[in-house]
């Protein structure tokens, strides 16, 4: 693989053997601090959607409209990434607090978790940016790697990429579905509707409560408690396509093939994860906002570790990639994201040829061409 | 269910009792019976079996357990070292067999040493202040003329034993009930100075031992003791065991895969499917954690385990397995 021609590979045992012990080391001192922190996240986030909620029931004042779907918002965005993403991880398991475990929490999402734990956590964080196998890639709709033949339908994803940022959630629960499964017969029909039938009752019940009960309990408000909770729910999709987008698929974030995948050991799976994230810089509000996928490198390396910890370990591992010589993507929100559209952009048409074999020595800050 | 540590008192230099107040849903329990108490401590759940060291009903409806720290014992330590009132554990239960059937024997013989006086002491209150249908006294009514006993009463004899006289869990309360009920007969052996008491030492501590029901609650060894030189009916012996009997060495173990949680881990042959599974971050059911309420079973999917009492190997597809007492004896699908 490409790594190769970053670091040797006795090199990159060495880095996989160091970020190990990193990760030894940290799990060794998860204690109080990291359950308080936890416990935290969920009573405000318990609070603000209460706050929200409340606040919109007096929506006829503007000014309580915009504050109760702000909260409202902020509050599915926190359950969304920082809590329900990482609990699902089984980042806090080690608690073995049943109600924070990765076998009993249920998302305010459109997918069941149980399918996105299989896609996300087995499919998407194993084969991290593998061509044909991690089905992350572009969700399967998007052309996002220049190694993706063109093909004419993705002259429109500039366009219906937007729509899929805004109903991400339902995009996410049916790409789980893997329904391009199915013709090859990889997967049965039953078992497909069994899954649609799990999203449907979860669609259903967020719709019902979103659209209906709080709206109604709201009497006359009805409408405007309708209209907080659907901006609400948009927000958080849009928010959640940015913040995943900018994880994988700006510029500087390599792919692989399966090929290179032969006999991969501890070492060239960490460089796998590393090359195929990208960090995204910012405050402490950010990275609490995205569910700490700010640091999506350090949670490829160590998808199980508390998130909180992953603001400790960052300039850990950044350093460590610099004495080995592999790059560390990052950059502000709008410089990826900016990166994200361009991209998307520019693959809707076709080309450009891609140099695989062209000696890769592409340091953090100067990231390849992709024209 | 959660409760809340509303006081702690010292018992002696290395056991306290906790008050605690359970939340709403508790379900009143027997003397005798055990609670499992699920602590926090540096963010993780532990849970442990304690015995209730109350009777039922008691004020406020609040419980009380009493610990006693072992040596290297995490959970017991904790709660009597660090545990403050306004703590807030986790409770489950209450459960247990080891309780007086109704109405009480007329003679019974406790047998008990160290934690074990615990539920011990949550019997001799319901024996001796009772419910007011027995004719007891009650708690509180202070009466400084010596209870003559009879009247119904039970008569009990009590031969407990402890390192030294500052060693006896409820060593105050339990001397001043001898005194105060005619009924009670105490005996206590303070092994640092009289040696450990031995099966032989019954007979002339309490000569119609044979005739009593017993209730044993002590350390494994004592509790094999009296099973061994019972000479009663076999119904009329009750025993409690705080810890597993003798763990068998380890055999060879294998790999263990929690089907549910979709965890797994290598485990060696000494290593419990709880302990493995909890170590990986299964969610793993416990209580007791020595083979005897059943709290922990999952079912076996695959593979065999071995009984880490006695080192025996068993488990078809589709049986339920005490995770708590079994270790994987080669490879091992459990349904957790
Ligand atoms: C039915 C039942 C009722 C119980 N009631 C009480 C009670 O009323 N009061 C009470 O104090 N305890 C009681 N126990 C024991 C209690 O559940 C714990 O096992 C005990 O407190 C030790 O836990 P730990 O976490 O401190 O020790 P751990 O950290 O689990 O063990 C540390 C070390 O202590 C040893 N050890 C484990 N248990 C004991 C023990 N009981 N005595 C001595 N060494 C031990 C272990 O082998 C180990 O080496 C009861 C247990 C059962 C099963
Ligand atoms: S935990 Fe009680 S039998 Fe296993």
């Amino acid at each position: 693989m490409s790594t190769t021609a970053l670091a040797s590979p006795t090199d990159i045992e060495d880095f996989g053997r160091e970020l190990d012990e990193l990760r030894d080391e940290i799990i060794g001192t998860l204690g109080d601090r990291d359950a308080q922190y936890i416990r935290g996240v969920i009573a405000t986030q318990r609070k603000l959607e209460l706050a929200g909620r409340a606040l919109l029931f007096a929506s006829w004042l503007p000014p309580a409209w915009i504050a109760g779907t702000a909260a409202l918002a902020t509050a599915k965005i926190l359950e969304n990434m920082e809590i329900g993403h990482n609990v699902l991880h089984g980042q806090w398991d080690w608690m073995r607090d049943p109600k924070i475990h990765s076998t009993t929490w249920e998302s305010d999402l459109a997918s069941p978790s149980a399918q996105w734990k299989h896609s996300h956590n087995v499919v998407h964080h194993t084969w991290t940016n593998v061509l044909g196998k991690d089905r992350d890639i572009g969700y399967t709709l998007l052309r996002v790697s220049p190694e993706q033949p063109w093909h004419r339908v993705y002259l429109l994803q500039p366009v219906y990429n937007v729509f899929l940022a805004l109903v991400f959630e339902y995009g996410i629960a049916l790409y789980d579905l893997e329904v391009e499964r199915i013709p090859a017969g990889d997967k049965s029909l039953k078992e497909t509707w069994t899954q649609l039938r799990a999203i449907a009752g979860k669609v259903r019940r967020q719709i019902i409560k979103d659209y209906l009960a709080f709206p109604m309990l709201a009497g006359p408000g009805f409408m405007p408690v309708l209209l907080g909770n659907l901006t609400a729910n948009l927000t958080r999709n849009v928010w959640a396509h940015t913040i995943i987008f900018c994880g994988h698929f700006p510029e500087g974030a390599e792919v692989f093939t399966e090929d290179q995948l032969e006999g991969e050991t501890r070492g060239e799976w960490y460089v796998r994860q590393l090359l195929g994230s990208c960090n995204i810089d910012g405050g402490r509000l950010l990275h609490l906002m995205s569910g700490n996928l700010s640091h999506q490198i350090e949670h490829h390396l160590f998808p199980d570790m508390p998130s909180n910890r992953y603001a400790e370990i960052a300039p850990r591992v950044r350093d460590l990639c610099e004495r080995f010589g592999l790059p560390y993507t990052s950059g502000s929100l709008a410089r990826q994201t900016g990166s994200v559209y361009k991209r998307i952009l520019r693959l809707a048409f076709p080309g450009p040829r891609h140099h695989r074999t062209a000696p890769a020595e592409p340091p953090a800050t100067d990231l390849r061409a992709l024209a | 269910m959660r409760g809340r540590i509303e006081a702690i008192h010292p018992e002696t230099a290395d056991a306290a009792t906790l008050v605690i107040r359970p939340g709403r849903g508790w379900v009143r329990h027997r003397a005798g019976q055990w609670v499992r108490v699920g602590v926090d401590i540096e963010g993780v759940r532990h849970w442990r079996t304690f015995s209730l060291s109350c009777p039922p009903g008691g004020p406020d409806e609040c419980i009380t357990i009493t610990v006693k720290a072992v040596p290297d014992g995490l959970v017991s330590h904790h709660l009597v070292r660090q545990a403050a009132p306004g703590m807030i554990v986790h409770l489950a239960g209450p459960d247990g067999e080891f309780v007086l059937p109704e109405p009480p024997p007329p003679r019974l013989l406790f047998l008990t040493a160290g934690s074990g006086i615990t539920p011990v002491r949550a019997m001799l209150h319901g024996l001796l202040y009772g419910p007011a249908t027995r004719g007891a006294a009650r708690p509180g009514a202070a009466s400084p003329r010596r209870d003559t006993g009879c009247r119904g009463l039970p008569d009990v004899v009590l031969l407990h034993s402890a390192p030294t006289p500052a060693d006896v869990i409820f060593g105050a309360e339990l001397r001043a009930l001898a005194v105060r009920f005619a009924n009670l007969r105490l005996y206590e052996r303070h092994t640092r100075t009289g040696g450990r008491l031995r099966p032989s030492d019954v007979p002339d501590l309490c000569p119609d031992w044979t005739e009593r029901t017993a209730w044993v609650c002590g350390p494994p060894e004592m509790l094999q003791e009296a099973e061994d030189h019972w000479a009663g009916s076999a119904d009329r012996l009750h025993v409690e065991r705080f810890r597993p009997a003798t763990p068998t060495a380890g055999g060879e173990g294998g790999r263990i895969r929690f089907t549910r949680s979709g965890r797994q881990t290598d485990a060696d042959g000494g290593t419990s499917l709880l302990i493995a599974g909890e170590r990986a971050g299964v969610l793993m059911p416990s209580g007791c954690r020595m083979g005897i309420c059943h709290t922990c079973v999952g079912r076996l999917a695959s593979g065999q385990v071995r009984d880490l009492r006695t080192g025996q190997i068993h488990g078809e597809p589709g049986d339920l397995v005490q995770t708590c007492v079994s270790a994987a004896a080669g490879p091992v699908e459990i349904e957790l």
